[in-house]
């Protein structure tokens, strides 16, 4: 069984609907570690060494974050330039991080067709993606396709009890090896493994 | 019985360490133990000290002079200059009008006019070393009543001048004319001058001569000499006021306001301090030793009547001028409680009035043994008033109040709302969280209930009070109170009483943290310590740092000095419990000093967004 650490950055948790079906549906489960950066942090005074422990601990890592202005929020942009330092994440003698998988799980407004050549944010999510892409193949980590939730203004309560569930069983999927390696890495969102493709 | 000095000592000594700890365990407080051990001691109980009591008491009476002038340290001058109004306005009417209505009650009793007069004058006064202790260990000197009660103890300071200048003048006949004072032979404008040249002397001394002096001293780096100065500097001036004929208290007083801005104030404050302490202890006792039970058994009905009603009297003054004055509710109770005994001015001036056959021994005799008994009364009056008046007094608004208590259980319980807790309850109220407060400063309460505050009056520290406050269905207290002591008393009663409050507490310095850290709480904020991180910062700033860099640089530091309060607790019992205060801090100082220089994380970069080890990196 692999371990799983969830780092959550939402700097107005309390407002999204959305994150807290999220939340409440993979906190507490075995072997998942929920690492919620804004509440720990509210000073961004990152505990570094802390972080490198707890990122030593766990064999996937998941962002979890609302996806500001086709990124990540300040506080989890100011966690991955503090942490992941060079001669430990990076560079020659930087290997804590090596094998270990890494991928985002994101919530945001615009919807699945919004993101496409022709919609009008005109780049796709992992395209959008290719900086953490690149951070996790500098530290020798496998980057896994994103899990994602479209339209997030427009749910109904049913559909983000739904969206819930979805993260679930991909976060447990993950953690009990349910997928296979090649569709891991070849899929352009985590939610297609569990037969919830997004299509236009 | 052999009455050697080390055996005098060691009487005196040990009934105030037994007298004072029970007491202080029945929570009647420091005063009213000395005043028991001494009657315990005297004559009429166990016999330990017999006529010698009176000599004690003159020379103890010194504790009040030391009093005066630590009460004068800690007064600000523009502080007195703004009180002005209340010392001549309150303080003067009422030493007259309680003189004239004492003076009257004498005349009908059968005394001559000058005898009423000056019995009048002498029982209006009130006893500072009482009341300013008691008020003190009940923390009610910042209170409008604390305040309103040192206004009036001035201006009785004052008052004592022109009468040892008038009863010479009452007396019909003189039978010893030893004046106190040396400058007699000279007449009254002259009198007068000097009176004004002693007192200039005292100021302009106080401002250009002591602190040069002191400075000088304090090279020596010896601790003692710098206490002996000290102590030289309260017998000049009280020596100095002797011979021009004033109080000796109120020149030491005043030596002190003047002081108050100097920078050794804190140093001569500590340093006179606890032979203040001493004193004033012994001279309690030596009051409580000097009461003649013998007399008193004798004049039993008499005594009882006129102490009581003397006080009665004298308190009803009192209740009357300060409503006048503004005083409202409990704080006026509390005024009027607090001055309603008479003080010890009255046995200088009845000895005085002795000399000049003024009024009668045996009425001296018994007028000695009625101060005495107020005094010893006053602080089981303060208890009194405390437990079984107030609350009644407040009970009302606690039961118009409890209505609405129900339906919002407040989560939060705010104790003490001064200038640390107001903060906290106003950003709470901002963000729409109410708290319950506890405050025991009525005029403060009253102004927060006028803006919807649920507040309760009263020593939070109250098990009754804190459950009527909903202690029991809240969540967190958060203790601000204005004192230390308090706080931890606060914290030991939530422990006890109500263990599932998170608390939440205020540290005064490091060493209130340690206590605090001791005595179980989590949640422990040093008051200055943001405040000061964020001066140095910009501090930095100015010089040319950048601000974020200062910034940052200031959360580091704020997490090295947590780091370093919570290593330093483990050796805090080591070694050095028992050196001296000052030399504690200094210590202290120094240990933190030397842990800044071995701590690397003290200066500690973000290092994630500093390239210099990729530069060295890539060069080689």
């Amino acid at each position: 069984m692999a371990s799983v650490l969830i780092i959550f950055a939402h700097p107005v948790y309390e407002k999204s609907r959305v994150n807290q079906y999220l939340v409440k549906a993979i906190k507490g489960l075995k072997q998942v570690t929920f690492h919620d950066l804004y509440e720990l942090y509210p000073d961004f005074d990152i505990d570094i060494k802390k972080e490198q422990k707890l990122l030593v601990k766990h064999d996937i890592i998941v962002l979890q974050h609302p996806f500001y202005w086709y990124s990540m929020p300040p506080l989890l942009k100011q966690w991955l330039d503090l942490v992941l330092e060079y001669g430990w994440a990076y560079g020659k003698e930087g290997t804590q991080l090596r094998n270990k998988k890494l991928f985002n799980a994101i919530t945001t407004g615009g919807t699945f067709a919004a993101y496409q050549k022709e919609g009008h944010n005109r780049y796709t999510i992992p395209e959008l993606l290719y900086p953490l892409d690149q951070t996790a193949f500098l530290c020798k980590m496998t980057y896994y396709p994103p899990f994602i939730v479209h339209g997030t203004h427009r749910l109904s309560d049913v559909e983000m009890q739904q969206f819930a569930q979805d993260y679930l069983q991909i976060i447990t999927g993950l953690r009990d090896g349910l997928f296979r390696e090649d569709d891991l890495v070849s899929a352009t969102y985590m939610n297609n493994l569990i037969d919830k493709p997004y299509s236009l | 019985m052999d009455k050697s000095f080390l055996f005098q000592a060691i009487v005196y000594l040990a009934s105030a360490v037994i007298g004072v700890n029970i007491a202080k365990r029945l929570g009647l407080g420091t005063v009213l133990g000395y005043l028991l051990a001494g009657v315990a001691i005297g004559p009429f109980v166990l016999g330990f000290v017999g006529e010698e009591g009176k000599d004690i008491m003159h020379v103890s009476e010194f504790g009040v002079v030391m009093m005066l002038f630590v009460i004068g340290l800690e007064l600000e001058p523009n502080l007195l200059w703004r009180m002005r109004k209340l010392v001549v306005g309150l303080g003067g009417m009422q030493v007259i009008a309680t003189t004239l209505a004492i003076s009257l009650a004498a005349y009908f009793l059968g005394q001559s006019w000058q005898a009423a007069l000056a019995i009048g004058a002498t029982l209006s006064l009130s006893s500072t070393a009482i009341v300013m202790q008691t008020l003190s260990e009940k923390s009610l000197l910042k209170t409008s009543a604390g305040n309103s009660a040192f206004a009036v103890l001035l201006s009785q300071d004052i008052a004592v001048i022109p009468l040892l200048a008038v009863f010479p003048i009452l007396a019909t006949e003189v039978v010893d004319n030893q004046s106190a004072s040396l400058i007699g032979k000279f007449s009254g404008w002259q009198q007068t001058l000097i009176v004004l040249a002693a007192i200039a002397i005292i100021i302009i001394a106080g401002k250009y001569v002591v602190s040069p002096v002191f400075r000088w001293v304090a090279k020596t780096r010896q601790r003692e000499l710098f206490m002996a100065t000290a102590l030289l500097l309260v017998f000049l001036i009280a020596e100095l006021m002797i011979v021009v004929g004033l109080s000796p208290a109120l020149g030491t007083f005043l030596a002190g306001v003047v002081l108050a801005n100097s920078e050794f104030r804190h140093e001569l404050e500590s340093d006179i301090d606890p032979f203040k302490g001493l004193l004033l202890g012994l001279f309690f006792i030596s009051v409580g030793s000097t009461i003649d039970f013998g007399l008193v058994k004798d004049n039993f009905l008499l005594v009882i009547a006129l102490v009581l009603g003397l006080m009665c009297l004298k308190g009803l003054i009192l209740y009357v001028l300060g409503k006048s004055f503004g005083l409202k509710g409990d704080q006026n109770m509390i005024f009027a409680v607090s001055l309603a005994q008479m003080g010890e001015f009255a046995f200088v001036l009845f000895s005085f009035a002795g000399q000049y056959a003024l009024i009668n021994a045996e009425d001296i005799d018994l007028l000695i043994a009625v101060v005495a008994l107020s005094m010893a009364l006053t602080p089981l009056f303060f208890v009194m008033n405390e437990r079984l008046i107030l609350p009644k007094y407040f009970t009302k608004e606690k039961s118009n109040r409890r209505a609405d208590e129900i339906h919002d259980k407040n989560p939060v319980i705010i104790a003490g709302f001064g200038r640390y807790g107001n903060i906290v309850g106003r950003f709470l109220r901002a963000n729409g969280v109410s708290a319950t407060v506890l405050d025991n400063d009525s005029d403060r309460v009253e102004l927060l209930r006028r803006f919807g505050y649920k507040v309760y009056y009263g020593d939070a520290s109250r098990f009754d009070l804190m459950k009527a406050a909903g202690a029991e269905t809240a969540k967190i207290i958060i203790i601000a109170m204005d004192t230390p002591q308090q706080c931890l008393e606060m914290v030991a009663m939530v422990k006890k009483n109500f263990p599932h409050l998170k608390i939440l507490s205020r540290a005064y310095d490091r060493n209130d943290s340690f206590d605090l850290m001791e005595s179980g709480v989590d949640y422990i904020y040093r008051e200055t310590l943001d405040s000061s991180l964020r001066l140095g910062a910009d501090a930095l700033q100015m010089i040319g740092f950048r601000a974020y860099q200062t910034h940052r640089a200031a959360r580091t530091f704020l997490k090295h000095d947590e780091r370093v309060l919570a290593d330093l607790i483990k050796h805090r019992h080591d070694s050095k419990s028992y050196i001296s205060v000052a030399k504690e801090k200094i210590t202290e100082l120094e240990e933190l000093i030397l842990r800044d220089i071995k701590d690397e994380g003290i200066l500690e970069r973000d290092s994630g967004w500093d390239s210099e080890r990729l530069r060295t990196d890539t060069k080689s």
